[in-house]
Order: structure tokens, then sequence, then C-alpha cells
């Protein structure tokens, strides 16, 4: 054949299979934080200390309790909201400060797209490892119900993806509110955010304490749909509210993908 | 192997880029050959990262043409950087990794297989001579070594085309003679070589064809001495008289050479023969403080083009 100098009409692939970029992304993350296993463990027991002194000590106190019509104790009441705020606060320790050093201060994610990795890898790369975060401290705290008794129902098995769910969901929404974020000062926000989200999700005590429009808020807050969607799997009482969280949270979660994406090529393509 | 493009590697026609009203690049034709080193000498300023990461397929262009191994970046982007070796301005390794994993984790995302890349990544260390290092945080590297590192890792993929981005700036003259070295023997093997520099010396020793560019235009284009031939002279006379004297004496020696420049802090005459102007000047009855005749350089094609120095 001989040489020509128009370009080859044809488009060429990536070296990369789809998803094996965000694959990679988890890898790198993986390797990151091998060394610091200790900084991870630390994020796990937070909720189980919560179980410890407020399901069970503060239960003790309490002899009956009702839940969607059946009585109940009030610990077995606590563990799902603590096994939804494990997801939560795990998502969110990689999505906010984290992904906030590697696309300021690190230069990583500059680093990343000059290799056939593209933005996209990069969203899904990051929120994956967000939601495996949040899935592992949800993961063992699932297996610490299931020791202290907590747990009755087979339905309890899909607690742990509901709980990858939750994960994915809040590691989307808060990496794509980090993207506009300027200085460290602006996540003072996102903690003025996140305890009030752990303390009145209906992770303590039931949301019929609340009246009006306040309960109103607060069934649409995301936490309180993760904490009523895990709480119907572990305690094996569904209802048509945890079809709805289902919907809510992969919405959430599929919109925090896309707004991420869309601000990285802003951000770095430039 | 049948060849199914020329062997043009990089084409731009008109190629543009904007930051809002700021335009860096304002439409420029280049075109890079297999297994040439092309340079892009010029000041602060002058466009040369912003043509660097378009042509790296991560900066859209904003304007013109521009087609990289065959291929259009704003579509083929990952099949293009699959292809590329890219060493940025800046050294960007991941401070959160080893010496030895920021090779062996970049390489991965090339989608190279595990065993190979580990192979590559030992043998990269080796050339770079970072191998005692392997285990070394970045941070704890020098300056010199992250560059090197830097080099090493934008290595692991074999690239066709390797883009540095001034890649000796900052380092101490014994570092940049062994890049330059570990550039030469990647030359020899047929890699195709970009560099951006404001070091004449650099675009001497390392380009084949350059292009000066200045204020996002391309100001000059040839070999490093078919430019000095083409926009200066054989020689060039060096004079030194004390500050404040320096334009009412150039004026006295106009017709010595071809062309007088005044800096700051020195008079250049530019002549085929140095040593007949400094007689000259000395028969004139001035009596400068200190002379020297040398051979023109690069610099004096950028001063002749730009009316200003390189670095500053
Ligand atoms: N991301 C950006 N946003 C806005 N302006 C930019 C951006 N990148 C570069 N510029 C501007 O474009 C112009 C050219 O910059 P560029 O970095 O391409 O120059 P350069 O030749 O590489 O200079 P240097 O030798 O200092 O590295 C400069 O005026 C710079 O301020
Ligand atoms: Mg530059």
């Amino acid at each position: 054949m001989s040489a020509t100098t128009t370009p080859r009409p044809v488009s060429i692939r990536s070296p990369l299979r789809p998803f094996e970029g965000s694959g990679l992304i988890v890898l790198r993350n993986y390797v990151t934080y091998k060394s610091q296993w200790k900084l991870f463990a630390t994020g796990f027991l937070e909720p189980v200390f919560y179980l410890f002194s407020i399901g069970i000590g503060v239960g003790k106190l309490i002899h009956v309790f009702e839940f969607n019509g059946h009585a109940i104790p009030y610990a077995e009441f606590v563990a799902p909201g603590m096994l939804a705020a494990s997801a939560f606060n795990g998502a969110l320790l990689d999505s906010t400060f984290n992904v906030f050093f590697k696309l300021k201060y690190e230069k990583l994610y500059d680093q990343l797209l000059v290799t056939p990795l593209t933005t996209s890898d990069v969203a899904r790369g990051e929120i994956i490892w967000g939601q495996l975060r949040g899935g592992s401290y949800s993961l063992a705290f699932l297996v610490v119900m299931w020791a202290l008794g907590l747990v009755h129902s087979w339905w309890a098995v899909l607690a742990f993806p509901a709980a990858l769910l939750i994960g994915f969901a809040f590691s989307a929404v808060c990496m794509s509110l980090t993207t506009f974020m300027t200085s460290w000062q602006d996540f003072d926000k996102i903690t003025m955010v996140q305890l009030p989200l752990f303390l009145f999700s209906g992770t303590f005590f039931p949301i019929t304490a609340f009246h009006g429009v306040l309960r109103w808020v607060i069934e649409v807050t995301p936490l309180y749909r993760g904490v009523v969607l895990c709480r119907e799997l572990t305690t094996g009482v569904i209802t048509w509210e945890s079809g709805f969280s289902l919907v809510y949270l992969v919405a959430m979660g599929v919109l925090g993908l896309v707004v991420v994406r869309r601000r990285l090529d802003a951000l770095l393509l430039t | 192997m049948v060849e199914h493009f020329s062997d043009v590697m990089i084409r731009a026609r008109g190629l543009r880029k904007s930051f809002g009203d700021l335009e860096a690049v304002k439409g420029i034709d280049i075109e890079v050959h297999k297994g040439e080193a092309f340079g892009f000498l010029g000041p602060n300023g002058a466009g040369k990262s912003s043509t660097m990461r378009m042509i790296a397929a991560v900066s859209p262009a904003s304007g013109g043409e521009l087609s990289i191994l065959g291929m259009d970046p704003a579509k083929d982007g990952p099949a293009i950087r699959a292809r590329l070796g890219v060493c940025p301005q800046e050294d960007t390794l991941d401070v959160e990794l080893n010496v030895f994993d920021n090779l062996y984790i970049y390489g991965r995302y090339f989608g190279i297989p595990r065993a190979e890349v580990r192979a590559r990544a030992e043998e990269l260390l080796a050339f770079v001579q970072l191998t005692e290092k392997r285990t070394a945080k970045v941070e704890d590297l020098s300056g010199g070594m992250k560059r090197r590192l830097t080099i090493a890792r934008s290595l692991i993929n074999r690239p066709d085309v390797l883009l540095l981005d001034e890649p000796t700036t900052g380092l101490d003259p014994q570092a940049r003679h062994l890049l330059w070295d570990r550039l030469f023997r990647l030359k020899q093997q047929g890699v195709t070589l970009v560099i951006t520099t404001h070091y004449m010396d650099e675009a001497e020793q390392l380009a084949d064809r350059l292009v000066v560019m200045d204020k996002g235009v391309i100001a000059a284009e040839g070999s490093p001495l078919e430019l000095i031939r083409q926009y200066s002279t054989r020689e060039v006379a060096e004079l030194r008289f004390p500050v404040g004297d320096h334009d009412a004496t150039a004026e006295k020696i106009a017709d010595l050479g071809e062309r007088v420049e005044v800096l700051p802090d020195r008079i250049l005459v530019y002549s085929d023969d140095g040593e007949h102007v400094l007689e000259e000047v000395h028969g004139r009855g001035l009596r400068p403080l200190a002379t020297l005749v040398r051979r023109s350089t690069l610099e004096d094609v950028f001063l002749r083009l730009t009316g200003r120095t390189l670095v500053d």
C-alpha cells in the first residue's frame, strides 16, 4: 500500500475495555490505602460505638418499641440506622476531602487524563471507590449485627447491596458538590449538613416524633431514605417505602455521576 | 509492516487556543515527522504549553485543524493518548504512591498486563538511574530525580511520540546533561520527540528542526543552523561599556556590523568577523570594559525576530 497523507477515517478504539478504566482507578486507590489501613479501621468503629452506647445502653431503659406495627427491641431499631450511617460516612470521607486534595493539590486527575483514561472513567472510578469504602464498613457492621442477634430475617442479606446503593448515591452527590468547592473552608458546609442528617434521619428515634412540614422534609432527605430501606430489610417488615427509597437513591447516584463528569470536563479539559 | 499513513506524526493547520478573551495560540501550522526531534522555542507565555496540551489530546482546540498519528483528538482521544508519552511542565507525580508504583500503576492505565508493566518499570528505573530509589516516597526525591521519574513514567507505554514540556527547567547542569543523554538515546531508538524550551542551548542540542514561537504565533521555522544562517551573522562581538554609555556608543559603531543590538548590559555587533569589529572599535578610540567574540546562537535569532531576549 502506498503512503497517503489523508488521515485514516476509521475511529480507533482505546486500549481499555469499558469499565476497565474505572477499575484501574479503584486499583490505584486500593494501593494507596494498603499502607493506611488504620485510617480505614477508625471509620468502621464509630457506628459500632453508637450501637453499643445508644442502641444497647439506652435501649435497656426502653422496654417495648413499636416499628411499623411490630414490637421490636430498641437496639434492633437503632442498628439498621447505624448500618445506613456507616455507608453514608464511609462514602463521604473519600468523595469530599480526598477528592478535593486530588483535584486541586495533587493534580492527580490531570495526570490520569493524559493516559487513555477519560473523565467518565475518573468519575465512575472515584464514585465506585467511595461506594466500596462505605460498603465495606457496612458489611463489617452487618456482621456485628448478626453476631449480636439483631437480625431475624433473610431479607437482611439484601441490606448489604442496599448499603452499597447508599454509598453510591452519597459518593456521587458529595463528589459533585466537591467539584464546586474552592477552599477547605467550604467543607464546613458539608459538616454542617452531615451531623443533622446523622442525628435526625430516623436513626435514633422514629420520625413520627415530627409533625407537618418538618416530617415531610425529613422523609425526602436521602439518609432517611437509606435508613428506612436498611431497617425494613433487617427487620423483615417490607413496605412500599423501600421501593420508593430504591428509586430515589438510584436517581440520586446517577444524577451525581452525570454532574461529576460534566464538572471534570469543565475543570480539567481546558 | 505496511504503512497506512504517511510519516507525518503531528499536523496542525491554523491551530488556535483561546481562554476566554485571551488568545494563547493564534493560528499555527506545524508538521512533525516520524523519528525527528521537533522543538518549540519561546519565552514565557508564548503558548508552548497550550500547544502541547492540545497535541496531548487533553485540551480541545478552539479552532483550526489538528491531526495526531492520523487521528482526530476530538474523536479518538484515548487511542491517541495510548501512543503518546507526556512529560508535563510541572512534575505531577502521584505523591500517594512510591517510586515503583508510580510507574506500575501508570502503566496499568494503558491497559498493559501486570507482568509486562512490572518488567518495563524495572527497566525504566535502571534507564533513569533510580533503581535504588524504587521504594522511596516521591516527596523524598530531589528535583532532578522527580524529573527523571516523570520521564520514565512517560515511557512506560513505549510511545511513538514523546511530548516534553521544558524537560530540564530548574535542573543543575549535571542533571540536564544526564537527561539530554537519555533523550538522545530515545531519539536513536526512533522515538519522535517534541520538546518545548526557553533554553537555546537545549534547542540546539536536541532539536533537528524547531519553530520560534512568540505571543501565540510562529516567528520562524527551520533547523538551528538554518535559522542562525538566515537570521544572524556568523559571529557576534559583545561589548560592555560603563552603564549609561551604551546608546551613545552604539551610534558611533553602528556601521561596523550588519546589525547592532543594545541590551541593558552590553552592545551586540553582528558581523561575520568579530575580531575585526573589536579592532575597529579600538581604532576609533573607544575603550570597552570587557569584550567577547562568539558564534551566533538561537538566542540571537530570537532577539532579531522579537526584539527580546529569551531568558531574562
Ligand atoms: N488554563 C488556562 N486558563 C487561562 N489562561 C491560560 C491557561 N493556560 C494558559 N493560559 C494563558 O495562555 C498564555 C500562554 O500560556 P502557555 O502556558 O501556553 O505559555 P508557555 O509558552 O508554555 O509559557 P512558559 O514558558 O511560561 O511555560 C498565557 O498568557 C497564559 O496565562
Ligand atoms: Mg509552558
